[in-house]
């Protein structure tokens, strides 16, 4: 536990000193939602119905923006393969990784998703279902994508590729989260899409670290 | 199996087996297409466009047998590094994406006079274009390296991941309430399919099945001796 709190901190250290990395998808994710309104008109009943699905895409779409870093600067300066060399295990290791994308890209959306919501005029009851999706869907995608970033290590290209490849495995996560959303702006407190949303968020944590180590193993030796 | 896994063997007996699979396969072809366009009924409720379902059925069963192969190649390429489990699997995906599309296609194609619109997004529909994705995610994913070995393996566990899609594309027409008719041949009871129509459409899924074959040893063979003559340029050059 020690040393996994202790990578945490190290890669939060990181972050924290290329702060602007961050700060550039937040900005991504709130200049993508405001793209909306302008391409298809500002009619409030319009953005209303629309506008689950339109902040969960941009998050979506942010977030491939920034996965393809979450192992590219340990890969690039051999910190990784010392990573894979340690006796710690490098499921714990790309489990905190995950954590620290998510923390540092996932959560500040979570944060702003509602002011954006307030500006797509999105039902007032829909907002704790729109925080329960983002808390559940958004560790799902750093999860997921972690997987991804694995894969396209050391590639041509890599930004473009990862999200062909991880977006269509992602496209439950915008199913059910819409999908729950719009529930609740028909009255459903806490539709079956949330508790499938939590599901697919168990099996990825057990799962994806899981397959990331085996990737990482295969592609570094 | 492993003994085939020989470049050697593999060249040997795919030049044997090769005339005799598309031979089959163009007969099949004749036969399954005879007896779709002009001895097979019209169906009493769609009429002509029935005849669409001969190539789209068998179309869209190979598009979900290409993946378990691509898939199954995979990680037998995984598990025991065979590297001619790799050049199939390298070889079976633009195979499937071409097969996926036809389905896709004539679907639409079917589509447009049936349901009166070319595309609907239900559960079906929606799952075969992802699948239609991961056939092209995999193909970017396997030529995006500069060391192909390490775009193999990369492919490779993406090709199994994508592999979850597969179950849930078969069993989408019972699990969710779709636009997109059941499966009316798969039934533990008798096919509810008639036998005049049954005949052409087995005869089209042999003949599918057959061209595979026929493609995959054709593309193998290609890879084997690309990569020889790099070989031999390797060679001359250093």
């Amino acid at each position: 536990m020690k040393k996994f709190l202790a990578l945490v901190q190290r890669d939060l250290i990181l972050v924290y000193r290329s702060a602007n990395d961050a700060w550039v998808v937040l900005f991504f994710f709130v200049i993508a939602v405001t793209l909306f309104p302008l391409g298809i008109g500002p009619d409030p009943g319009v953005l209303q119905q629309l506008s689950g699905g339109i902040i969960w895409i941009c998050a979506l779409l942010s977030a491939m923006l920034s996965l393809d870093g979450v192992f590219q600067s340990d890969f690039d300066d051999g910190s990784l393969d010392q990573m894979i060399l340690t006796s710690y295990p490098l499921e714990l290791l790309v489990l905190g990784k995950c954590f620290v994308h998510w923390l540092t890209t996932g959560f500040p959306i979570l944060l702003i998703s509602p002011v954006l919501a307030t500006m797509l005029n999105m039902n007032l009851d829909s907002y704790s279902t729109l925080l329960i999706t983002m808390l559940l869907g958004t560790p799902t995608i750093s999860l997921m994508g972690g997987v991804g970033a694995a894969l396209v290590l050391g590639s041509r290209r890599s930004g473009v590729l990862i999200s062909l490849i991880i977006l269509p495995l992602i496209i439950p996560i915008l199913i059910f989260s819409v999908a729950a959303i719009n529930a609740s702006g028909e009255g459903v407190e806490i539709s079956s899409a949330v508790k499938l949303l939590g599901a697919l968020l168990i099996i990825s944590s057990v799962f994806c670290p899981w397959a990331t180590a085996a990737t990482l193993r295969h592609l570094t030796n | 199996m492993h003994k085939f896994a020989n470049p050697g063997q593999f060249t040997k007996l795919s030049t044997r087996v090769l005339p005799w699979t598309s031979s089959f396969a163009a007969v099949c072809f004749l036969f399954g297409l005879y007896f779709g366009i002009f001895d097979s009924p019209a169906d009493y409720q769609q009429g002509e466009t029935v005849r669409i379902m001969y190539v789209h059925v068998p179309a869209a069963w190979m598009s979900l047998l290409t993946y378990s192969l691509m898939a199954a190649a995979s990680a037998s390429f995984l598990i025991w590094k065979h590297s001619l489990a790799d050049i199939a699997a390298r070889s079976l995906a633009p195979i499937g994406a071409a097969f996926t599309a036809i389905t896709l296609i004539t679907g639409a194609l079917w589509g447009q006079p049936m349901w009166g619109t070319w595309w609907v997004w239900d559960a079906r529909l929606t799952s075969v274009l992802v699948l239609f994705f991961l056939y092209l995610g995999y193909m970017a994913l396997v030529n995006a390296f500069d060391d192909p070995e390490k775009g193999s393996k990369a492919a490779a566990v993406l090709a199994l991941i994508g592999f979850v899609n597969v179950p849930i594309i078969k069993f989408s027409v019972d699990w969710w309430n779709t636009l997109h008719q059941p499966a009316s041949l798969s039934r533990l009871d008798a096919p509810a399919i008639d036998i005049s129509m049954l005949t052409p459409l087995l005869f089209m899924a042999l003949a599918f099945k057959l061209l595979l074959i026929s493609i995959l040893i054709i593309k193998m063979r290609t890879i084997l001796i690309e990569k020889r003559i790099e070989a031999k340029q390797l060679l001359k050059s250093g």
